[in-house]
């Protein structure tokens, strides 16, 4: 079923086919760069290139509507960083004195200011989209479950109520359209279909509850947070109640261990595109940092726009679109 | 033992009536149960009660004891049992909790603290075993309703529990993907004497993999014994229960009651009915099957279908209708299909096929990206899913007075559409899409619209729908249930992979099928072209027949 709801696929990319760890750390790479970045040059690299990257891994459609999405929320931005703003030097439009928020002047480096956090939000939401449509989400939170097992596996939940949620809200509207009279018009109606809505929602809501119910949830907390109790309880025996909570600590410890039998790890051995994708995770933050403390990306906007534009900065760009691009040079070993 | 219910007596909170009453019984490890009855009469709470979800779940008022695996259901809450219990519910929707397959697989035995090498070798042994390995690195969004069952079934057998407890898991599935559940659950059943418990509407399905039967009525297990002793009882006492084979068998004054088609087949044999070297089933529309279909009500049908002359009035058309998606594969390929006022199709096929996407296509909910759809009037299109009509707290806020009062709902305007029974909502959203004022449409097309009911609803809802085709609507349904496409169909569309691949009367397609046939053509080998068991016992009772069946 098609939907505009963005989650993640599993797609034949070298993307897709890294670890979640990975695949989130370089996300998490390239969020830093656009963060320590401020030259509009080497952020409208970066910005090409997580747009090669998305076309790359097969969601180029899912990041042109986010890029498109992304534009309709940079206008506001540079137009409330215009007139919010009281720096800069050149005044393009005087609106005169503004009561308690002093005189209106607007400045073209309010405005370019403005475009370049216009531009870092696009990057972030670009970067966003990427890593929620190639990183595997259960993947990922399967490795925060050894710290709280609970936590970690609503947040799972919560990833796949999205498109459930979404499906059966497009199912209800779908319902609604067979109608011969529109049943939403008016108030009533409008109250009628909301209530039925979040009625549907917590409804869904019950019987996924069940579904996980019987898959053992409550054991899974109980045991873990049992375990921690059992843990702080165990090292200072006190009285007849806590040695029997310490007998059942030590019973259940042999039995976990006894599950764990020969205490055989099966590891998942690292892949080519792991190490690819790591590698580039590394060279992306190491060429922000270097941009950032060389000069090569230096960018000012106020007083007045004061920009790095030389060879060094373009050897940056070149160097940041190969570092994201080339991990997805190598698909040897891709499912297709 | 491995199940035991002792006088179990259970209330839903706020309801007067009890859903379980008095409930006893025993399952020793390894038996194949199925539990009978109609729908509202307990059979699903009889489940939860065995999981643990009743009481701890639902809240209530429990009396009695439940005993799962020597655990008592009142001391050890549903996360407990669920170790020694796999549960899959009618919706496989809801039981999917994971975004990928093998996350689903994994997540009962992360649950109990299985080591890393336990929960790998798991997932790989239920995914070899039920044929999904090759859905492991899926996301659970994307699988078909017959894959989202089958992974979910993997779910609840992950950690081997001694017993399954199924609720209608096939309503959702084509009679392939279903025949192939059936199958494995008795393999399961067979080779690692799993424990099944299974409730069903459609026995005819399952009752030849059964040990025993269990029967409620009104929360009460109004029979208990094997398939045969279940056959002769509810011939007696209720009728509505009886597979189509045992029908047919005592509409023609047979006996026994067969369990399944090849005991029926043999029965046949040895009264001289059947031949030893039978031919098999023919396709084509013979001679006698027009003959005998006239008799039966269905020349009206097959003259539509085989007389049909390309400028008779329709009530919908489709020219070479493409449904193709932009990043996927097409999901119909150019369909032709024409039906005229007063026909009623049946559109069947495998789950994925493209019916529901050719019935969008029919109401307009969907454009073509290739073709045109021609249409005489409004087509009025009921979904699958009722209950996404019923959105008012009053069914005289849902639909016109006209509207309630022509399928039969006049005297229920003041109740809330959730305390509707299953039928009744069906029925409700039927009056919605129908629409009370205004021109009645052209076209009524019905999605799936027996998920889930028992067969006297089905057959409420078949005769309804072969009066409105008398009364000159165009009526269209998609259905897995080759015997309600028999009960309210004249003519039948098989779909395969968004093409239509077979288009003639219900009598030429149903009765010489494997999958997509029903019981009676099944045990009469397709003969006379009889789909119904009482055309089936005509044509047995009929001495001209003898000939055509043998």
């Amino acid at each position: 079923m098609n939907t505009r709801l963005l989650f993640y696929r599993r797609l034949a990319s070298p993307l897709h086919a890294t670890r979640a760890g990975v695949g989130a750390t370089w996300a998490l790479a390239l969020t830093a760069a656009a963060l320590v970045l401020y030259n509009p040059l080497s952020l409208a690299a970066l910005a090409l290139a997580v747009l090669g990257a998305g076309a790359c891994a097969g969601v180029g459609r899912h990041l042109a509507g986010t890029l498109r999405t992304a534009m309709i929320v940079g206008l506001p931005i540079v137009a409330i960083n215009v007139l919010a703003s009281r720096e800069g030097l050149t005044v393009f439009a005087r609106l005169g004195d503004l009561g308690p928020f002093g005189q209106g002047n607007l400045t073209v480096e309010a405005v370019v200011y403005g475009a370049v956090i216009a531009l870092k939000v696009t990057l972030l939401m670009l970067i966003t989209t990427l890593a929620s449509l190639a990183v595997d989400p259960d993947e990922l939170l399967r490795g925060f479950r050894r710290l709280s097992f609970r936590s970690a596996l609503t947040a799972s939940l919560a990833t796949r109520m999205i498109p459930v949620l979404g499906a059966d809200a497009r199912r209800l509207a779908e319902a609604q359209r067979t109608r011969p009279e529109d049943p939403a018009r008016g108030v009533r109606g409008r109250v009628a279909l909301l209530s039925a809505i979040v009625g549907g929602s917590l409804e869904r809501a019950m019987e996924v509850a069940a579904t996980l119910e019987l898959r053992g949830f409550a054991v899974a907390a109980e045991g873990r947070s049992g375990a921690r109790r059992l843990r702080l309880w165990g090292s200072r025996p006190r009285g007849p109640g806590t040695r029997l909570l310490g007998s059942r600590a030590r019973r259940s410890r042999a039995q976990r261990s006894h599950a764990r039998g020969s205490g055989i790890r099966v590891g998942r051995p690292w892949s080519r595109h792991d190490f690819a994708f790591t590698c580039s995770a590394l060279a992306v933050l190491a060429l922000a940092l270097a941009g950032r403390l060389s000069g090569a990306a230096s960018f000012e906007a106020y007083p007045l726009v004061k920009m790095q534009v030389g060879a060094g900065t373009f050897v940056l760009c070149a160097a940041l679109v190969a570092a994201v691009l080339l991990p997805f040079a190598d698909r040897r070993g891709i499912d297709q | 033992m491995i199940l035991s219910f002792d006088q179990v007596t259970y209330h839903y909170p706020g309801s007067a009536k009890p859903a379980l009453d008095d409930v006893s019984f025993e399952l020793q490890e390894g038996e194949f149960c199925l539990l009978a009855g109609l729908s509202g009469h307990g059979k699903t709470t009889l489940l939860h009660a065995a999981c643990g979800l009743v009481p701890h779940f639902h809240g209530g008022t429990f009396a009695g004891t439940v005993s799962l695996a020597g655990l008592d259901t009142r001391e050890h809450g549903p996360a407990h049992l669920g170790g020694h219990a796999g549960v899959l519910f009618q919706d496989p929707e809801t039981q999917l909790v994971m975004s990928s397959v093998r996350a689903e697989l994994a997540l009962a035995l992360e649950s109990r603290d299985h080591s890393a090498a336990a929960v790998a070798r798991g997932v790989e042994e239920v995914a070899l075993a039920l044929g999904i390995d090759a859905l492991l690195d899926r996301s659970t969004h994307e699988l078909s309703g017959g894959e989202k069952q089958r992974v979910a079934l993997g779910a609840a057998l992950a950690g081997r529990p001694k017993v399954v407890l199924l609720d209608e898991p096939t309503s959702q599935l084509d009679p392939v993907a279903g025949d192939e559940l059936i199958g494995l659950l008795r393999r399961l059943n067979e080779e690692w004497e799993t424990t099944i418990v299974l409730a069903e509407h459609r026995l005819e399905r399952c009752l030849g993999a059964a040990d025993r039967v269990i029967s409620l009525e009104a929360g009460r297990v109004s029979h208990d014994g094997d398939p045969k002793s279940f056959l002769k009882w509810a011939a007696q006492h209720e009728p509505s229960l009886q597979t189509p084979g045992a029908k047919l068998f005592a509409l023609a004054g047979l006996k026994p009651a067969p369990v399944g088609v090849k005991q029926a087949r043999a029965t046949l044999r040895a009264h001289g009915l059947l031949g030893k070297d039978v031919d098999p089933p023919s396709v084509g529309p013979s001679a006698s099957v027009v003959e005998e279909a006239r008799r039966s009500g269905r020349v009206r049908g097959l003259r539509s279908v085989l007389g049909r002359k390309e400028d008779a009035p329709t009530a919908l058309r489709m020219k070479g209708v493409w449904h193709e998606l932009r990043d996927g594969p097409a999901i119909l390929r150019g369909v032709e299909l024409t039906v005229v006022p007063g026909e009623s199709v049946a559109l069947m096929g495998r789950n994925g096929a493209g019916k529901s996407t050719l019935l969008r296509h029919a109401a307009g909910l969907m454009e073509p990206t290739r073709g045109r759809v021609e249409r005489a009037g409004r087509v009025a299109l009921l979904l699958q899913n009722p209950g996404d009509y019923l959105i008012h707290e009053r069914v005289a806020e849902e639909a016109s007075v006209a509207a309630l009062a022509a399928v039969g709902l006049a005297g229920m305007a003041e109740r809330n559409p959730k305390d509707l029974s299953g039928g009744e909502r069906q029925r409700l959203a039927l009056a919605i899409v129908i629409g009370g004022a205004g021109e009645a449409p052209a076209v009524l097309a019905l999605d799936e619209p027996t998920r889930g009911m028992d067969r006297g609803a089905k057959a409420d809802l078949a005769r309804d729908l072969r009066r409105r085709a008398d009364e000159g609507q165009a009526v269209i349904v998609a259905t897995h249930d080759p015997e309600f496409a028999a009960a309210c169909a004249r003519r039948a569309v098989l779909l395969a992979d968004g093409r239509v691949i077979a288009d003639g009367s219900a009598a030429e397609l149903l009765a010489g099928g494997w999958y997509f046939a029903t019981e009676t053509a099944r045990i009469l080998g397709g003969a006379g072209g009889a789909l119904l068991p009482e055309e089936g016992a005509e044509l047995l009772r009929a001495p001209a027949a003898l000939e055509v069946v043998a």
